[in-house]
């Protein structure tokens, strides 16, 4: 086994670990606005659940919610997964599996997300919209146009710390049976009885989340043009 | 019987038990400058928060023009949508006392956000506009400049542009200058004072008793949630003996 074919199977792993990562992020940003949202409602039911839920996704490990997912088809509705997989049009299992997982993924994200998108907006002086009322916008525009950026800027620390921990996070879908780039290091290590592939992985995790560094550091850079009064 | 341009009827406005306007009676002339004065807590922000609809008036009336823009007792503002508002605000401006510019936006963007959204030209001429009027405020040399690039009096001043560039009917300022160093306050008041001029139609609430008295057509002294004294400024600021006036002054004057 040599050194480039271990790298190579360890990038198919990675590319899975990727793409948890970013449809994750997809799905739970604007599900976190939402969340948000939701979570500000002057309907005080809607409010009150949604803090609820929150409150439960936050206070619980992310494994136990993908293990709790994964069941909520054949405990809930005792439906078999394989005709979960066979309705929504997935060959394999194992796409079912990913499947479940990014669902407890963004589930979970969106919570943390919005907690950080309602710190934000709240964290944005009364002063600012009223001054965009006052100039006759609709709130839509005093959303996007006034109010947006500076709960950007606000949040970009606080948004890159919990990204780069979904980065980590990611290594949790291995016990779901996901091939991400641990599980595949760890196939490796048992029969090649050889530690390295744990080490590259580790390697992996590091190079892509430096780079999010890096990136999350331009941006901040970028947006801090003006400053916070 | 004088034109009556803004005319406010019976307004009142409580927040919880709290009665904090209990019954203003107002009345102005077109391009009339009108100071409210009157210590602090007795309504004054919440008067000009309910005429531009930032809050609702409990009951009593506002009409702009003959045009009946608010009434308390007959239209159930709970059903208004927030467009019907925002059409009625677009009547008014209101500077703030902490300015409240958009940090992010340069100084000619803050002046030319609104009148863009509200496709009030086409970009050229809203840029016009807006140049314009920072070179009325004196600060045409800081169109690219960022609000926190300004100092306090400065920022009033675009602020007060900002308001202009809508072209309100009428223009309320709420304590313009009480953010402000002594030294700021004059260049800002300056610029309220050269708006006279243009005949616009203004209410300034001011602890400035010098400004009010020299540039106010009218002076009102506002104690309690109620309009308590309403004059020319010779009458409110020399000839009334209401007792609590002329306390409130003299406490102003001795500080
Ligand atoms: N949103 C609010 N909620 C509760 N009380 C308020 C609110 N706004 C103003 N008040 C109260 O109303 C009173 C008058 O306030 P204000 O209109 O700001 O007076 P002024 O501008 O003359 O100092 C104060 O006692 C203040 O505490
Ligand atoms: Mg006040």
């Amino acid at each position: 086994m040599d050194f480039w074919s271990i790298i190579l199977d360890l990038s198919k792993g990675f590319g899975v670990t990727l793409k948890l990562f970013a449809l994750t992020l997809v799905i739970a940003i604007p599900l976190g606005l939402v969340f948000a949202f939701l979570s500000m409602s002057k309907f005080k039911p809607l409010s009150y659940l949604m803090k609820a839920i929150i409150w439960v996704v936050r206070g619980t490990p992310l494994l136990l919610q993908c293990i709790i997912v994964t069941f909520i088809p054949s405990v809930l509705f005792s439906i078999p997964n394989k005709d979960v997989a066979n309705f929504l049009n997935l060959d394999r299992i194992a796409d079912l599996q990913f499947l479940f997982v990014l669902i407890a993924f963004s589930l979970n994200y969106a919570c943390y997300f919005a907690v950080i998108f309602e710190g934000g907006i709240k964290s944005i002086p009364k002063g600012q919209q009223e001054a965009g009322q006052v100039l006759g916008l609709t709130k839509g525009q005093i959303f996007r146009r006034i109010v947006l950026m500076q709960v950007i800027r606000r949040i970009v620390a606080p948004m890159s710390n919990e990204i780069i921990t979904l980065v980590k996070d990611t290594a949790l879908a291995r016990a779901l049976g996901i091939m991400e780039v641990i599980m595949i290091a760890y196939e490796k290590v048992n029969k090649y009885v050889i530690l390295t592939p744990l080490l590259y992985a580790g390697v992996f995790y590091l190079l892509f989340s430096g780079l999010l560094t890096i990136l999350f550091h331009l941006l901040e850079k970028k947006i801090s043009y003006y400053q916070v009064t | 019987m004088e034109e009556k341009f803004l005319e406010i009827r019976g307004l009142r406005k409580s927040f919880g038990s709290h009665e904090v306007l209990k019954g203003v009676d107002l009345s102005m002339k077109q391009g009339e400058i009108l100071s409210i004065i009157g210590s602090s807590g007795s309504g004054k922000t919440t008067l000009l928060r309910c005429l531009n609809f930032l809050e609702f008036a409990d009951a009593g009336s506002i009409l702009l023009d003959g045009e009946l823009l608010y009434d308390g007792e007959h239209m159930n503002v709970k059903k208004m949508s927030d467009e019907q508002f925002r059409e009625k605000r677009l009547h008014f401006g209101l500077v703030f006392q902490s300015f409240n510019l958009f940090p992010q936006y340069t100084v000619l963007d803050n002046l030319m956000l609104a009148p863009k959204l509200l496709k009030r030209g086409t970009d050229a001429e809203i840029r016009e506009h807006a140049e314009q009027l920072l070179e009325r405020v004196g600060l045409a040399d800081k169109k690219n400049a960022y609000p926190c690039e300004l100092s306090g009096g400065q920022q009033q001043r675009v602020a007060i542009a900002r308001a202009l560039a809508l072209d309100p009917q009428v223009l309320f300022f709420d304590e313009p200058t009480s953010a402000l160093d002594p030294e700021l306050t004059v260049e800002v008041l300056r610029v309220i004072k050269e708006l006279k001029d243009f005949g616009r139609t203004m209410v300034i609430v001011t602890h400035e008793m010098e400004f009010a008295k020299n540039v106010s057509d009218r002076v009102i002294y506002m104690r309690d949630g109620v309009v308590e004294v309403d004059g020319t400024p010779e009458e409110v600021f020399e000839k009334s003996d209401n007792e609590h006036l002329r306390q409130f002054l003299n406490v102003g004057l001795s500080i």
